[in-house]
C-alpha cells in the first residue's frame, strides 16, 4: 500500500514537471528537447512483473500524451522501454541478487557503474523510438541521428544531478526489520 | 492447439507488448490523420480542466505584460472612434444610385470571439495550443486564432464542448496565404520546425522589392484570417539562383512562449467559401476526365 502511494505521487510529480516545466522552458534548440518522466518507470521497484510493466508504461505514456496533444507518440516509447527493463535489470544485477535486498533500481542498489549504464541505455531506446515516430513525419536522417543523440545527452545531465541531489533512502532489507 | 497455447502462454509478455505498441501506433497514425484519436474529446475536458487551474495561478505572475499588450490594442482602437474624425464639408448631394445592387447595405463578415490559453508548447514541431473555448461557447473548427495584439497565431483544429486545440504557426503542417504590407504581393508562410523564432515565407516572385524589417500581413485571400493583421517583419532574405522565388525567413510578431489572451476569429462566409473552392475543382476536375 505504502509502495502505491509512494508511486502514485512519483508519477504526480514527473507528470508535472514534464507538463508545465520541460515543455514551457523557452525553446533551447532545435535538437534539445529534455524529458523526465520516463524516470518514473526506470523507479519502478523489482517487483513490478513484466506484463505489469507493461500496462503502466501504456498509461503513463498516454497521459503525457493527452497533455502534449500526440496521442500514442509517448505510449508507444515507454513501451519499448518497459519490454526492455526487465533484460536489463537481469544481466546489470550483482552476482549476490540485491533483488532481494533493495525495493527498487537505484545507484545503492545496482551501484554506480551499472546503474548508469541501464539509466543510458534506456534513455537512448526512449528517445531513438521517440525522435524515429517524429522523423516518419517530417525532417531528414542527419537531424534524426543527432536529435537521437542531444536529446538522450540533456535528458541524462537531467537525470543524473536528480540521482545525486535526491538519493533515495532505500534500507537494505533484512529478515530482521519487517 | 495444446502446443499453442502452451507458446502463447510462454512468449505472453512478449505479445502483450505486441499489442499494446499496435493500439498506441494506432492512436498516433489515426490522430495525424484525422486529428481526433480515441477519447480525445473526454481527454481534452480532463486535461484542459488541469491545464486551466495552472494557467490561472500562471497569469497572475504575467499581467503586466498582457496589460501592456490590451492597452495597445485599445489605443489603436480609439483611433478607429469616429469621434476622431471630422469630415471637411458639411454641404450635402443628393446623388441618384443607378447600381442594382443595394450596396449601402453592409454585412458583417468576421466575429471576434474571446479566449484564453490554458496550455501552450513551442518546443516541438507540431506545436499545438488548448483554449478555454469549445463548441458550446460558438468555436468551430477552421477559425483562425489572434493575439491579444491582433498578431496571426493559429487555427482551430479540434475541439470539445468546454475546451479547442489550436494548430499554432510553429506547426510543421501550418500553410497561411500571406502578404507583403507595402506591395500586397502574396505567398505561402509555413515553418521547417527548426527554430521556434524565424517562420518560412515562400513563393514571393523576385521581381518584387524587399528590404529587410518589412512588415508582413495576412493576405486577403486567406479563407480563414481576417486580412491585414501582422504575422511578422521580414529577417532574412535568402536569394535562391535555382529559382525565380524568394526563400524569407520572418520573425514572428505573436510572441508564442506568452500567449494568454486570444481572439477566436470566425470568417461567417467560410463554408460558402470553401464549399465554393472544392466544388470548382471538382468540376474542372471532372470535365477534364470525361474529355480525355
Amino acid at each position: 500500500m505504502r509502495e502505491i502511494v509512494r508511486n502514485l505521487l512519483r508519477v504526480v510529480l514527473f507528470l508535472f514537471i514534464e507538463v508545465y516545466i520541460l515543455q514551457q522552458i523557452p525553446h533551447l534548440h532545435r535538437f534539445i528537447s529534455p524529458s523526465l518522466y520516463f524516470l518514473f518507470l526506470l523507479w519502478l521497484p523489482f517487483s513490478v512483473t513484466p506484463r505489469t510493466l507493461l500496462w503502466i508504461g501504456l498509461a503513463t505514456g498516454l497521459v503525457v500524451d493527452y497533455f502534449l496533444q500526440s496521442p500514442g507518440l509517448h505510449a508507444s516509447a515507454c513501451l519499448w522501454l518497459c519490454l526492455f527493463r526487465p533484460f536489463m535489470i537481469g544481466i546489470l544485477t550483482p552476482r549476490v541478487s540485491s533483488e532481494f535486498n533493495y525495493r527498487e533500481p537505484s545507484p545503492q542498489s545496482l551501484l554506480w557503474a551499472p546503474y548508469l549504464i541501464y539509466i543510458s541505455l534506456l534513455t537512448l531506446v526512449h528517445h531513438t523510438w521517440l525522435v524515429f515516430l517524429e522523423w516518419l513525419s517530417f525532417g531528414s536522417f542527419d537531424d534524426f541521428l543527432i536529435k537521437i543523440f542531444a536529446s538522450t545527452v540533456i535528458s541524462l545531465l537531467l537525470v543524473i544531478p536528480i540521482e545525486l541531489l535526491f538519493p533515495r533512502n532505500l534500507s537494505f532489507r533484512t529478515n530482521a526489520g519487517r | 492447439m495444446r502446443n499453442v497455447i502452451l507458446f502463447i502462454g510462454r512468449y505472453l509478455t512478449f505479445f502483450t507488448f505486441l499489442f499494446l505498441q499496435t493500439v498506441s501506433l494506432w492512436f498516433l497514425f489515426s490522430f495525424n490523420k484525422f486529428h481526433q484519436a480515441m477519447f480525445l474529446q473526454t481527454a481534452n475536458e480532463v486535461t484542459g480542466g488541469i491545464n486551466k487551474r495552472y494557467k490561472n495561478l500562471e497569469n497572475f505572475f504575467l499581467q503586466g505584460e498582457e496589460n501592456r499588450r490590451l492597452h495597445l490594442m485599445n489605443d489603436s482602437l480609439l483611433n478607429l472612434l469616429l469621434q476622431q474624425i471630422t469630415s471637411p464639408d458639411t454641404t450635402r448631394q443628393l446623388v441618384t444610385d443607378t447600381l442594382l445592387i443595394d450596396s449601402s447595405r453592409q454585412y458583417r463578415r468576421y466575429y471576434f470571439r474571446p479566449a484564453g490559453v490554458v496550455y501552450n508548447s513551442t518546443n516541438s514541431e507540431k506545436n499545438y495550443i488548448q483554449l478555454d473555448r469549445g463548441s458550446i461557447h460558438g468555436v468551430a473548427e477552421n477559425m483562425a486564432v489572434l493575439n491579444a495584439d491582433g498578431s496571426a497565431v493559429g487555427i482551430v483544429v479540434h475541439v470539445s464542448p468546454r475546451f479547442s486545440q489550436v494548430m499554432s504557426l510553429l506547426h510543421v503542417r501550418q500553410k497561411v496565404n500571406v502578404s507583403l504590407q507595402k506591395t500586397g504581393d502574396f505567398g505561402t508562410l509555413e515553418w521547417d520546425g527548426k527554430d521556434p523564432g524565424l517562420l518560412l515565407l515562400k513563393g514571393l516572385p523576385k521581381s518584387v522589392p524587399i528590404k529587410l524589417g518589412d512588415p508582413v500581413v495576412v493576405s486577403r485571400y486567406s479563407f480563414n484570417f481576417p486580412p491585414g493583421y501582422p504575422v511578422g517583419t521580414v529577417a532574412e532574405i535568402i536569394s535562391d539562383k535555382r529559382t525565380n522565388f524568394y526563400l524569407l525567413k520572418v520573425k514572428p510578431a505573436a510572441r508564442f512562449n506568452h500567449l494568454q489572451h486570444v481572439f477566436v476569429v470566425e470568417n461567417l462566409q467560410f463554408a460558402e467559401q470553401a464549399t465554393l473552392d472544392r466544388e470548382t475543382r471538382k468540376k474542372i476536375d471532372d470535365a477534364k476526365r470525361s474529355s480525355q
